[in-house]
């Protein structure tokens, strides 16, 4: 913190530089033009109001990861079980919109329900994941990430199974709802005006807890001392329990707009990576609020425009993460000889 | 089934268990000396990659397998300098390695993908192999299988008969002491993280030139292994011969899945795979439990006999991580 705000800008900026530098190497071992596959991405992500209403369609549901995570990290807890809790979120919004179907519910009821059931289903998911460590000792990263796995079988089961499509289930999915059962997207663009309203809704809840209660405070001091806290009189297994629920419930709403307004069914790979996505972006923004929206937008950019490298150099899209990565890495190294500096100095 | 059958069905569990064998000891060491090292997954899919890649375009399987290792020493590298030196968080730099070791194998493995390469070859142990039983099992596998039974025993001994095992354990121990009696903490923590780190990446080329030979970018279906191979050190107790256990028992469970899949047509196949995940948890959830609160006080609870033997079961099965596992040491 010695070294002031602009300080830190500075740093950062010097991140994103080492992390184009890296990336660019990448490139070059891949015998790629650098260049080009930079304008690509830009060109794929903001290079029309088409493409830039796509990078929304996929920074809604990493907003509302992110904004998750940002409660469980409060709370000193690693969820990787996020990718699970979206995938059960998902799961549970295609099971209320299925019974809903067979009803004479009104669609806009129904899609408010299932995307309640989705949220609950994450919440659910993950709170067995924070029974698991608090009843059971097993830490959240293995117990959450061995019910990611769960998830996606369950899923798949699902897609194969009970809920396949008469006579050729596949990986494409289950049969597609009716357009009545989606959230309604803007005229010729795949992006609902709704999704984004739940967005920002999600983020503005966590910004509010974080920034403006003593819930949020409460929170924080569990996680930077649990035994503290506890003495204090915060009941703290009840309070990680609460993050667990509250970061599921908002990684489930993901879900839930992954089935009803992107894909309109339930596909094996439902959670498109978003909860790994929003872990990384979690770690960017220092695992504060603020930035959260902006820094969203810039990874989904980054998904979204590297969809044109296999399409025009014949490139895996995966450069997308291998630019994200590097940016977390570099930002974190730089954080690191920062906070290192007045220490050496104090030592001499 | 055929006693011949079952054979050739558990000598293969022995073969496809050897780099889950590598990956877990090189963590064990690795966790034994106080560090995190959670890039395990991405490393092992990117020293795949980078293996066969390497034996490819050099034609040479030993080249392939340097390579491997030589990948995961240097991902390893990193963890070690940004944990021990820049202080930062040992989960998160491994977890962003994962991620981003594993992206790049696949963008980089891209040209790569399908390529016929080399394989190791089975080397039957001449006399040996013509044991009944323990012959087909133990003496007619590829060079890289005899060498995970070697390391087994060799790291249990390097760790639990050896001088340096000692001052390994005190350093994951305590850090504090050790640092007083004369050793040097992080230099050994960087070390055993890079000799770790290595293992781990023996785990690549075993697969990608041995137990899965080849390269196929996201469905080698290697994804999914590394956080196996982390569960299994948890599961191991930190002690090579119990993670071994635990790395054959898990291949086995995967096996016999396969194996059952035409008894059970009810049963699909997706939950056979997946079911090595819920027995995971099954299996931390049964080395913690002991050490949580309200175990022991709902076993003070109970009346004596029932109570004693309990406790010695969980006892048995419980495992301790090592004390300064995850925490920064800084000599004043």
């Amino acid at each position: 913190m010695r070294t002031g705000v602009l300080g830190g800008v500075g740093l950062r900026v010097g991140a994103i530089f080492l992390a184009l530098a890296f990336t660019t190497g990448v490139l070059l071992l891949a015998d790629a033009p650098p260049l080009e596959a930079y304008r690509q991405i830009v060109i794929g992500s903001i290079g029309s109001v088409k493409k830039i209403t796509d990078v929304l369609v996929a920074w809604v549901p990493l907003v509302l990861v992110t904004s998750g995570l940002l409660i469980t990290f409060a709370a000193g807890l690693w969820n990787i079980g996020i990718e699970g809790q979206i995938t059960l979120g998902a799961i549970f919004t295609t099971g209320a919109l299925r019974l809903a179907l067979g009803s004479d519910v009104p669609p806009a009821l129904a899609i408010a329900v299932a995307i309640l059931a989705g949220i609950v289903g994450g919440a659910l998911w993950a709170l067995l994941a924070g029974l698991l460590k608090a009843y059971g000792g097993v830490n959240e990263i293995f117990g959450g990430l061995g019910l990611n796995f769960v998830a996606v079988a369950l899923n798949v089961w699902l897609i194969f199974g009970p809920w396949g499509r008469p006579g050729v289930a596949s990986m494409s999915g289950t049969e597609p709802f009716p357009d009545s059962f989606s959230l309604p997207a803007l005229a010729d663009l795949r992006l609902s005006p709704w999704a984004v309203v739940l967005a920002i809704g999600g983020f503005a809840l966590v910004y509010f807890l974080l920034k403006g209660t003593y819930f949020g405070l409460r929170l924080k001091a569990v996680g930077k001392n649990p035994r503290a806290a506890f003495v204090l009189g915060v009941p703290t297994v009840r309070y990680m329990l609460l993050a667990f629920i509250l970061c599921g419930g908002l990684g489930g709403a993901a879900g839930a707009v992954q089935v009803t307004a992107v894909y309109h069914r339930l596909i094996p790979a439902i959670s498109s990576g978003y909860g790994y996505l929003g872990l990384m972006v979690a770690m960017l923004v220092n695992y504060q609020p603020t930035w959260v929206p902006v820094v969203a937008f810039f990874f989904a950019a980054l998904n979204i425009g590297s969809i044109q490298l296999p399409i025009v150099l014949k490139l895996d899209s995966s450069l997308a993460g291998v630019l994200q990565g590097a940016l977390v890495l570099f930002v974190l190294g730089v954080e690191g000889l920062r906070r290192r500096r007045p220490v050496v100095k104090a030592t001499e | 089934m055929t006693t011949e059958m079952l054979l050739i069905g558990l000598a293969g569990v022995l073969a496809a268990a050897a780099p889950i064998v590598f990956a877990t000891l090189g963590e064990t060491l690795t966790e034994r000396s106080g560090v995190i090292n959670l890039s395990v997954n991405g490393t092992i899919l990117l020293s795949a990659m980078g293996s066969f890649a390497v034996a490819v375009l050099s034609g040479s399987l030993w080249l392939g397998f340097l390579a491997g290792m030589v990948i995961g020493a240097v991902v390893a590298l990193v963890v070690a300098g940004f944990s021990i030196s820049l202080r930062q968080s040992q989960v998160a730099v491994g977890f962003v390695l994962t991620l981003m070791c594993r992206d790049l194998a696949y963008f980089l493995g891209n040209p790569f993908m399908g390529l016929s390469g080399p394989r190791l070859p089975s080397l039957a142990i001449s006399v040996l192999e013509d044991l009944p039983v323990i012959g087909p099992l133990f003496f007619q596998q590829d060079l890289l299988t005899y060498l995970s039974f070697i390391l087994i025993f060799v790291i249990w001994a390097w760790i639990f008969r050896t001088r340096s095992g000692l001052s390994l354990t005190s350093v994951g121990e305590r850090p504090a002491a050790a640092y007083v009696r004369g050793l040097r903490v992080n230099r050994m923590r960087y070390l055993y993280t890079i000799v770790g780190g290595a293992l781990v990446g023996l785990a690549g080329p075993a697969f990608s030139l041995s137990v899965k030979a080849g390269w196929k970018g996201t469905i080698s279906g290697l994804d999914g292994y590394g956080w196996i191979a982390l569960a299994i050190t948890i599961f191991g107790g930190w002690n090579p011969i119990r993670a071994a256990f635990g790395a054959y028992l898990f291949v086995f469970l995967q096996w016999l899945g396969l194996a059952l899949q035409p008894s059970l047509p009810g049963v699909p196949s997706q939950v056979l795979q997946v079911a090595p995940f819920p027995l995971m948890i099954m299996a931390l959830l049964l080395v913690n439990i002991g050490n949580t609160e309200w175990v022991e006080r709902t076993l003070a609870a109970l009346p004596d006999s029932t109570r004693m033997f309990i406790a010695r079961v969980l006892r048995s099965l419980r495992a301790s991580p090592p004390a300064s596992l995850g925490v920064p040491f800084e000599h004043e």
